[in-house]
């Protein structure tokens, strides 16, 4: 390579934060979509570079169902909050607290509706956010092929496949009218290994649940769950079991499916990674309730 | 998920260190509907290790439910996406797929090769360094394969890799082959592009795709993705004029003012000294600031803030550029303009333009042409609708700074926002028209110089009538190569000469050795010789002259428009209408096997169409008639017009 090229991550890079800083500039009320998982840890790195040697001027939002792993709530209050100091708004659907809803009581699919879709619009509402970043990226999964970087909503935060603007260069069309909003996928173009190989060359903290360990787990329908505090219902003959294992994805524990694994660094989680069978939302369970499932979900308002 | 290799179990870290250095590229892969596209993506995907057992499994199901592969796994099934496409069959939208190797990441922009979605071919085309265009080796170079090669030549695209599919389907024939390379090279030699390769494949089978095929021993050439992995594209982008478009500025506390952005082109140091537009204010580039420290110099891609030696007052939409090299500053430009809304472009109406990261208002002035994406052809038009292209003069109520498209795509390129929906509705790329391009045709070219008056001739037309006998008319010969134009001019003249009249020719020949020697054989090139030769015989006409022009003229609205530069009272359209057959037959210079092979491009009655007049004054059937007769008909028709008296 001659001198002036630039590597295939520090060109992902770059798109990154030119998405980032254009929404900062022509949007009144950004916020940005955290998650705690690797792809939000690796959008927020760009947005601290982005925005360099200010902090990133827009507060970050995480919908919290309740039902995230304990490590995922520790590493967002010490690390994100009190250690890096960033604005940090917690939103939870109470309403669905107080209607006793759990991932055990009401199925993945109405769970997840209520406490993550309902719960993201109503926070979205309250702050009045015109913009909000998300993690996703275009190769999870087949519907999200065609996301634009900018995915319009209307006033119901409901997205029409058939009626996307298009999108050309990096001439992102921001316009909207008062109530609608645009999502923003910043990492629209990053594959998994790329995500990867970023937080591995960027030495970027994640949550710990990422790397193998022993932990807690019961198999329940062919799937490794954890059992992460004493809300677990345990079904008849199910014995939480010590196995070494790790999450590919993280979020709500008992709809996260993990795998064996004695990956236990960055590169050997990229190993284990590469020399995998299966693609990276297998381990999700929500995907798997109907045939073109996420493509539901998305309209209805889902990330 | 990536491709093999044994670094992945032996050695991971060598492995991550190999995979950090590679190179990114974006690809459009366009076809027609059932040219096997989606196949071929798969293709790639599952040749390069990159589909999942799970996908796999899923997609094994399908396949026997959809089943139009019988026993083999639908590859195509793997890419096309949305539920409603998969139940069609028919990928509507423009989807981008992820595959790399140990030396290149790829994003591929799929795009639809259904008629009504130009725009979503516009769309995938306009991040893209390299498009494949997908021929299905039963049935050649069709229509769309124009349309999207233009499309991509129109976005500036400057790698083309034209792969002829379905190679197993033609028993991997290779005349078939070199028969649809020789008439894409001479339908695309008229386009802009720099580098076009050929490479005969079969998706479905996987010949010439990862591995070299054993059923093509004739074909010399790499695999597509040795292709892919190897053509050269740095060297695509411009690093000589700086410009950075004043993304964001970042003023954290009061002793740091930073200007964001990603540089659109050039190569920026510190200390270098740089204009900030519009308001021309000189400066300095005092340090590149970034999270991991100063740097040394940036280059075109970069994300990155520079701080400025003075401080001023700079803000979004203003642009940093070098001081030795400027752009053009203007609030009026042309551009080419691709409709992409359901409502007509209203020329006059205002929309919001969005041009780097400017914003501000503007309107199309006028429509200057509209372009036949099947034919390329100019056609008056007096809007364009969704997934139609043309030229427009665009008035802006703001100047912004701009480059030509073709030179420099983050500076050419604009879009048009409508001001009530909100949707995106065209795309535009500027087109700098400089004097001396002979790239272009100049019909609509206004003059350098807004100071030249007319002076009055102290001779009138009616003296210089009664001196030579004769009113100074142009009478043009138009009809295909072969019809005998030359011939009968020729022999016009001598006839007129010997009435006693005055009269010249103007040919293909005497043009193209003087007024014309810049000119090539492109589409416009061969418009702006027809202008130049109306121009001429006009200064002709003027003098009292007869001009007698032997020129091919397909073209019907560059007939109009010679006619309009010569005066429509004196022009004289006689068509010479032998028909290609015989005019190939008397073709001695083997001027048709040329452009049949594609050596001669834009030949017309071969790869371009020849539009015959609808009104000439008189058709001669050049096939049926002699030269003495043709030329009797034409004398009794200038005589019965009291051109000559």
């Amino acid at each position: 390579m001659t001198g002036y090229n630039l590597t295939h991550l520090k060109q992902l890079e770059a798109e990154s934060i030119f998405i980032l800083r254009e929404v900062a500039a022509e949007f009144e009320r950004p916020v940005m979509m955290y998650s705690i998982g690797k792809d939000s840890a690796v959008m927020l790195q760009l947005a601290i570079k982005a925005f360099y040697p200010a902090k990133p001027p827009f507060p970050l939002l995480h919908v919290d169902t309740t039902w995230k792993f304990r490590d995922m709530i520790r590493f967002r209050d010490e690390y994100i909050r009190d250690e890096l100091g960033l604005d940090l708004i917690v939103h939870t659907n109470e309403q669905g607290v107080k209607d006793g809803v759990t991932p055990f009581t009401h199925g993945s699919k109405n769970y997840t509706n209520i406490m993550k879709t309902d719960g993201l619009k109503q926070a979205l509402a309250k702050g009045r956010f015109d913009a909000a970043f998300g993690g996703a990226r275009r190769d999870e999964e087949k519907s999200r092929a065609k996301e634009r970087v900018y995915s319009f909503r209307d006033r119901n935060h409901t997205w029409e496949p058939k009626n996307q603007r298009p999108e050309l260069w990096n001439l992102y069309n921001g316009s909207i009218n008062e109530g609608e909003s645009i999502r923003v996928f910043p990492l629209s173009n990053w594959t998994e290994l790329d995500v990867w190989q970023y937080i591995h060359l960027e030495k970027i903290p994640i949550v710990p649940l990422y790397y193998a360990a022993m932990r807690p787990i019961v198999k329940r329908n062919g799937t490794l769950i954890m059992v992460d505090d004493e809300r677990m219902q345990l079904e008849d003959g199910e014995q939480p079991e010590m196995k070494m294992v790790r999450f590919r994805t993280l979020g709500c524990y008992p709809l996260s499916g993990a795998e064996e694994s004695t990956a236990t660094t960055l590169p050997e989680i990229i190993q284990e990674m590469l020399l995998t069978r299966h693609s990276e939302r297998q381990g999700r369970l929500i995907d798997y309730d109907q045939s073109g499932s996420m493509e539901a979900k998305k309209r209805e308002g889902y990330f | 998920m990536s491709h093999q290799s044994e670094l992945i179990s032996t050695d991971i870290d060598a492995y991550l260190a190999q995979h950090e250095r590679k190179e990114l590229l974006r690809l459009l892969t366009c076809g027609s509907v059932d040219d096997g596209k989606s196949t071929l993506i798969g293709r790639l995907l599952h040749d390069s290790k990159m589909i999942y057992e799970d996908q796999l499994e899923s997609i094994k199901a399908d396949s026997v439910k959809s089943g139009t592969t019988g026993e083999d796994v639908d590859l195509a099934l793997l890419v096309d996406g949305l539920q409603a496409e998969r139940e069609q069959g028919i990928t509507i939208d423009v989807a981008y797929r992820y595959f790399s190797t140990s030396r290149r990441k790829f994003i591929i922009a799929d795009t639809p090769g259904h008629e009504q979605y130009t725009r979503n071919m516009v769309t995938g085309a306009s991040t893209c360094d390299l498009a494949i265009i997908l021929i299905d080796a039963r049935h050649g170079v069709v229509t769309q394969t124009r349309r999207h090669s233009f499309i991509a030549s129109l976005l500036g695209i400057k790698h083309i890799l034209v792969a002829v599919n379905k190679m197993d389907l033609v028993d991997y024939r290779e005349e078939d082959f070199e028969k649809i390379k020789g008439v894409y090279r001479s339908f695309s030699a008229n386009l802009s592009i720099k580098d076009v390769q050929y490479l005969p494949i079969s998706a479905l089978r996987g010949d010439n795709v990862v591995d070299a095929s054993g059923n093509m021993p004739w074909f010399r050439g790499s695999t597509l993705m040795h292709y892919l992995e190897n053509v050269h594209i740095a060297a695509d982008r411009n690093l000589t004029e700086l410009r950075f478009p004043i993304q964001y500025v970042n003023r954290p506390t009061h002793d740091f003012r930073g200007y964001c952005g990603t540089i659109a082109s050039g190569i920026v140091r510190p200390g270098d000294e740089i204009t900030i537009l519009p308001s021309r204010t000189p400066n300095t580039v005092k340090s590149i600031a970034t999270s991991e420290g100063e740097l040394d110099e940036a280059f075109a891609g970069m994300a990155v803030t520079l701080r400025l030696a003075l401080e001023v007052d700079a803000s979004r939409g203003d642009m940093i550029v070098g001081t030795d090299n400027l752009p053009k500053s203007d609030q009026k430009f042309e551009a080419m303009m691709v409709w992409m809304a359901e409502e007509p472009m209203v020329p006059g109406k205002q929309y919001i333009v969005k041009h780097t990261t400017k914003k501000t208002f503007g309107s199309v002035s006028t429509l200057l042409y509209r372009v036949d994406v099947n034919s390329l052809e100019r056609q008056a038009a007096p809007t364009l609708s969704l997934n139609e292209i043309g030229r427009c003069k665009m008035t802006l109520t703001q100047p912004i700074m701009f480059d030509d498209y073709q030179r420099n795509r983050a500076t050419g390129a604009f879009i048009l926002i409508d001001r009530v929906t909100n949707g995106t509705v065209g795309a535009g790329m500027i087109v700098e028209a400089t004097p001396g391009d002979s790239r272009a045709d100049h019909w609509d070219t206004e003059p350098q110089s807004d100071k030249l008056a007319s002076s009055a001739s102290f001779v009138t037309p009616k003296e210089r009538a009664a001196r030579f006998g004769q009113q100074g008319v142009t009478v043009l010969l138009t009809g295909l190569t072969g019809a005998g134009k030359t011939t009968t001019a020729y022999a016009l003249e001598r006839r007129l000469f010997e009435l006693g009249r005055a009269c010249t020719v103007l040919d293909g020949q005497n043009m193209r050795k003087g007024i014309s020697k810049d000119l090539g054989f492109s589409a416009d090139e061969r418009s702006e010789n027809l202008r130049r030769s109306a121009e001429v015989a006009k200064l002709i006409n003027d003098a009292g002259l007869i001009a007698i022009c032997a020129f091919v003229a397909p073209n019907k609205l560059a007939r109009r428009r010679a006619r309009e530069v010569i005066g429509s009272d004196r022009f004289i359209v006689v068509h010479l209408s032998a028909p290609i057959e015989v005019c190939r037959e008397r073709d001695q210079e083997g001027l048709y096997a040329l452009a049949d092979s594609g050596q001669v491009a834009n030949f017309p009655g071969v790869s371009y169409q020849y539009e015959a007049p609808e009104k000439a004054q008189l058709v001669l059937p050049t096939h049926e008639i002699s030269v003495t007769e043709a030329v009797d008909r034409i004398v009794a028709l200038l005589d019965k017009r009291d051109i000559i008296t």
